[in-house]
Parts: C-alpha cells; structure tokens; sequence
C-alpha cells in the first residue's frame, strides 16, 4: 500500500471509537437501505410470480389489467383471432383465479388456480412427484411445493379436497420459480377443468399466451391486438406494468421511497457529521503535515481515502447484516418477501458514495483551508 | 565564515484589515549559518513566531525576499515550496504535535513517508532515529505513553529523520521542566547541529542560553540586537 495512504488508513482506524460510530452510522444505514429496497424488490418479484412461472413471451390481456392476479375474463373469439394473427407462432389461453378449498379436515384454504392449455398444458410446472399426464386423470390437480405448501396441510400424491362441491386429488407435486404475492398455495389443472369446477363469469380467458414467430414479429401482434381492443404485452412489459401498478397506484412504492430516503439522510448525517468532527480533531495534526511538506493533494488523497475505506467497509457490513436478517426471517417465515437484487445493491452503492462524498467534500474544504502557520501560533 | 544557510532581506509582514491592522514584522534582515544555534528572543507577541514562518516557507511576506542556500523561496509555486520544506527544513512545533494514533516510530518515520519511502522502509530509519535520541526501546509505544521530554525527543527525531539543513524549533522547552529542557537542548547542540545543520529556536527560556551560538534580540516585530554572539 502506498505509504500516504497506509498512514491515512492507521490514523483512521487506530482512532477505534470514531471509527466505530463511522462505521455503526453507514452500516446501518446501507442496512436500512437494502432492507426496504429489498422487501421492495421481493413484494414485486412474488407479485409478477405467475408470470415468470407461465413463462410466456407475450400475453394478451383487457387494457383494464392492472396485475397478474385481477384478471379479467376475455371471450373465447380473441383466442382465435390471435392465432389468426400475422406472426404469432402459437396462442394458448389460461386460466387464473381464485378458490376456496376444502380440506379433509373439513377447514377451508383460499388458493390460486392456474388452468393450463389442454392440449399443450403450456405454463407446466416442474413436477418433482407424480407424472404431468396424470393432471387429465379425474379430478387432477397439481399442488406447487412452496412456502405456502403447509397451509394445505402438506398433501402428497392421492390427497383428496373439495373445490366449489368438485372432489380433487393431487396427482402431481411441483416447484416454481417464484412465489406468490398474497400468501396463498397454488394449484394446477387443465384449462377445460378449471372451467368447469370454478364459478365463471360470461367471459372465461384471463390471458392468451403468446409465442410470436421472432422478435420482430412482437410490434405488429401488438398492432393487432389493440386493433381487437385489447393488450399485447412481452413478459418484460407486463412485469413492468405490474411494477408500475404497486409502485405508483398502492403507496406501497412512495412508503418504500421514503422509508429509504430516511435510511440515506440518517447515514449521512451520522457519518457526514462523525466524519467531519473526525477531521476537526485532527485539524490540527494535518495542518503539521502540510507544515511538513505533505501537498494538499495529499492531504486530499488521505481524506479520500479514509472516508472511501469507511463507505465501503460499512457498505460491505450493511450488505452482509440485511443477508443475514433475510435468512434468519426466512428460518421462521419461509414466505418472507425480501430479495437483494443487483439494482438494491447499487442503489445503497450509489448513496454511500454520495455520503463518502459528501463527508470528504467538507473535510478537504477544512483541511485545505488550514495553514501551517496557525500550528505555529497555537 | 561558515556557510551561509538562510538570508532574510527586509521582511515586512502585515496581520489584519482596517483599524485591526499591525505589523508584525519590520524591515527585519538577518542571516543564519550551517553550524550554528541562533536563538531568537523576545517578548510574546514581538513577532518571533512569525520570523521563524517566513524563514521555513510557512508564511508569506508582504515584501522582503527569503533566499535558501541561494535560492529565494517565496519565488517558488506552493508545490515547489510544500517540496522545499520537506527536504530542506525539519520542525520541531511547541506543542510537538505528533499523531497520538501512530506510534512514536510511525510518527518519526511521517517526514519520510512524504518523501515516498517504502513504509517499511521508513520504520526501520525511523527507528535509528529513535536511537540517536535515546528512545530505542519507546519505538512500539505511542507518544501519550512517553514523558513530556521524551516527547519532545520524538518530534526532534521526527523533524531531523527528513535529514534537513535547517531545524526549526518553536518554544523547545515550554512544555518541559527546567532539567529536562536544559538536557534536551544540550543534546540538540550536542548531537544534532553536528557543525553542519543551522539551527533556529525561538524560546523564552533563559536557561538555555548557553548552547547558543547567537542570540537575536526582537521587540515589536524589529530585530534589536544581540545578546550574544554579535554586535549590536
């Protein structure tokens, strides 16, 4: 290590109790940071869950949906007039909605029912028991092995419940990619299925999935969807429009955007003010260095510095105590909705850069601002 | 006549604006030689520390020049004058100022990390520093664990580890005992002037007076004489 720094690095650190509380002040507030955007980032991820799990590329859905869960039921010709359509190299429709389950022990469950394509059960799960030809079996359902899972008293191959005075049975046990947002177990069935055992409204499709021939095909599947009056979106923007939906229309977004502004005003005001008396305290020992030789370029390095190796050990410590949070919550609520994801990471990188930033600047303003001759006078 | 180390012409420095403003410095002119101990007394506030300023480079005058073994440093850019007090003045400040945090070998090797000498490099000078002024065993301790003469040891070792010609030293014995400032400065003339160092002090202390080559007498910013060494 270059000798002004490794001197800038002891004066800091060997200053255990302002180190300390430098340290406490960023930690805490990357802490804060990364837990709100992370809870954030973890409500959004499960409210989109279905549509990572389906996986189609497009959907084509009424302009009035707003998130993956509050469909609304489109009429059987859109199915048909999508597969017309220029481009599209296949459209399958699916079911989703909501039911109250019976169980064996005679209490009621609220699930989420996904009815898939029968002739292509597009959107299937990863079966981990059970075989997905059994889902045309009588009465077949497919129950997701997740943290929701217990709730339906953890059924295995053969479990029996009743659904809207419909028997089922569980043929198959599967897992997905993501979980959902509301805290309830899901179950797969055929699409005709799904019809025929929940109450319907007139208009049955909640989604048409669509695969379109190539990429450049999605513009005009687009065009024509609106031109029937209703929404084509890639998944990308479906999950966007969701994201938009929770960020902007729920408060949920806005308390997160404040919650996380405080978490950065407080980190910097702990660390900006602990900082800057920290170099107040030693004012006078750098005024000495300057009277020494030391140039204020290098008194800026050493500033620079020590309020980077702070930011970036307290950014480290913060990442690290919101992970181990994130796990210990998990232990004891398996359905805990926080995720860090790379964009949480650097939005906390980006405010701890602006706190180190900020701290610096009033500290080299001070430090370059002494003269070596007021270490003179006293 | 030994060589000529520092030649102050006509020094003016002014301090204030308005009604608030004096003059510290008038027309002073004086010159230092390498192996010698000029002392510079007088009364507080008569302009003594800010002589010993202008000399090292600390502080600009108003007018007046400031040449260095030949060259006139308040021509020089900051940087090149940041350069000139490193290699050239070593100091010694009243209250020693040395970094609490750092040990006392750390402290003395901070003049040679300025000049880029490898850190462990410089602790291994730094502490044959610390034995020529007695502290072999002190090098792992830090300064607030050492005795104020002790300290005072630290900052010499520290202002000459940079190897200078010119050793500035504000109030060496202010913070000391009689004994102790009396030892510390017999072992400065002792061991550090060495017949080629120039050595400025600025002291009250009439009890070192001994150890002085000449002895400059300043008294509202003036220089008014000697008291040893030369002629008034």
């Amino acid at each position: 290590m270059n000798g002004i720094l490794k001197l800038a690095y002891k004066l800091l650190v060997n200053d255990k109790a302002k180190f300390s509380a430098l340290l406490v002040g960023i930690t805490f507030a990357v802490f804060l940071m990364i837990q709100m955007t992370a809870m954030f980032a973890g409500v959004l991820s499960r409210a989109s869950a279905t549509v990572f799990n389906l996986g189609a590329s497009m959907w084509i859905m009424d302009p009035a949906v707003q998130t993956v869960a509050n469909t609304i039921g489109m009429p059987d010709y859109v199915l048909d007039a999508t597969r017309s359509m220029q481009g599209v190299h296949y459209a399958v429709p699916v079911y989703s909605g909501g039911a109250l389950v019976k169980l064996a022990d005679g209490t009621y469950q609220s699930v989420t029912v996904v009815g898939l394509d029968d002739t292509s059960l597009f959107g299937r799960p990863q079966l981990i028991q059970g075989k997905i030809e059994d889902i045309y079996g009588e009465n077949g359902f497919i129950v997701v092995k997740d943290p929701e899972f217990p709730k339906l008293g953890n059924p295995h191959l053969g479990t029996e419940f009743e659904v809207n005075d419909h028997r089922g049975v569980i043929v198959g046990i599967a897992k997905v990619a993501s979980s959902g947002l509301f805290g309830v177990p899901t179950l797969y069935t055929t699409y005709e299925r799904a019809l025929q055992y929940l109450p319907n409204p007139r208009f049955t499709i909640s989604y048409v999935l669509v695969e379109p021939k190539s990429a450049t095909d999605i513009a005009q599947i687009k065009q024509q969807a609106r031109s029937l009056g209703y929404l084509a979106l890639t998944r990308d923007e479906f999950v966007s429009r969701i994201t938009a939906f929770y960020m902007f229309q729920t408060g949920v977004g806005m308390n997160i955007l404040i919650m996380t502004i405080m978490s950065f005003v407080v980190g910097l005001s702990i660390s900006g003010q602990t900082f800057y008396t920290f170099v107040l305290e030693n004012l006078e020992k750098f005024g000495a260095l300057k009277a020494m030789g030391a140039k204020s370029r290098e008194l800026i390095l050493m500033i620079l510095f020590q309020a980077s190796f702070t930011a970036l050990t307290g950014y480290g410590l913060g990442i690290g105590l919101c992970a181990l949070l994130i796990t210990l919550a998990r232990l004891r609520l398996p359905d805990y909705a926080a995720i860090i994801t790379y964009w949480n990471l650097g939005l906390a990188f980006a405010m701890v850069v602006i706190i180190a930033a900020v701290s610096s600047y009033f500290a080299v303003r001070k430090v370059l601002r002494i003269e070596p001759f007021d270490i003179f006078r006293g | 006549m030994s060589e000529l180390a520092i030649k102050a012409t006509a020094i003016v420095k002014w301090f204030g604006e308005g009604e608030a403003r004096t003059q510290a410095l008038r027309d002073v002119t004086l010159e230092a030689y390498l192996g010698e101990m000029l002392y510079i007394v007088g009364p507080s506030g008569s302009g003594k520390t800010t002589l010993l300023s202008v000399l090292s480079g600390i502080l600009r005058p108003d007018s007046g020049s400031v040449s260095v073994e030949g060259s006139d440093i308040w021509n020089l850019g900051s940087d090149k004058l940041a350069d000139f007090r490193l290699h050239k003045i070593g100091f010694v400040f009243q209250d020693y100022h040395l970094f609490p945090r750092l040990t006392t070998a750390e402290n003395v090797a901070v003049p040679l990390i300025l000049k880029r000498m490898n850190w462990d490099e410089a602790i291994i000078e730094a502490k044959k520093y610390l034995e020529i002024v007695g502290l072999k065993g002190r090098a792992d301790l830090p300064p607030v664990k050492l005795s104020g003469g002790e300290q005072q040891r630290v900052a010499i070792a520290r202002a000459i580890a940079g190897k200078p010609d010119i050793l500035i030293m504000d109030e060496p014995t202010a913070s000391l005992d009689g004994d102790t400032g009396h030892a510390v400065v017999g072992f400065v003339k002792n061991n550090i002037l060495n017949g080629k160092r120039c050595i400025l002090i600025v002291t009250h202390d009439e009890r070192i007076n001994e150890f002085a080559t000449r002895i400059l007498k300043m008294e509202d910013g003036r220089l008014t004489g000697y008291e040893k060494g030369g002629s008034e």
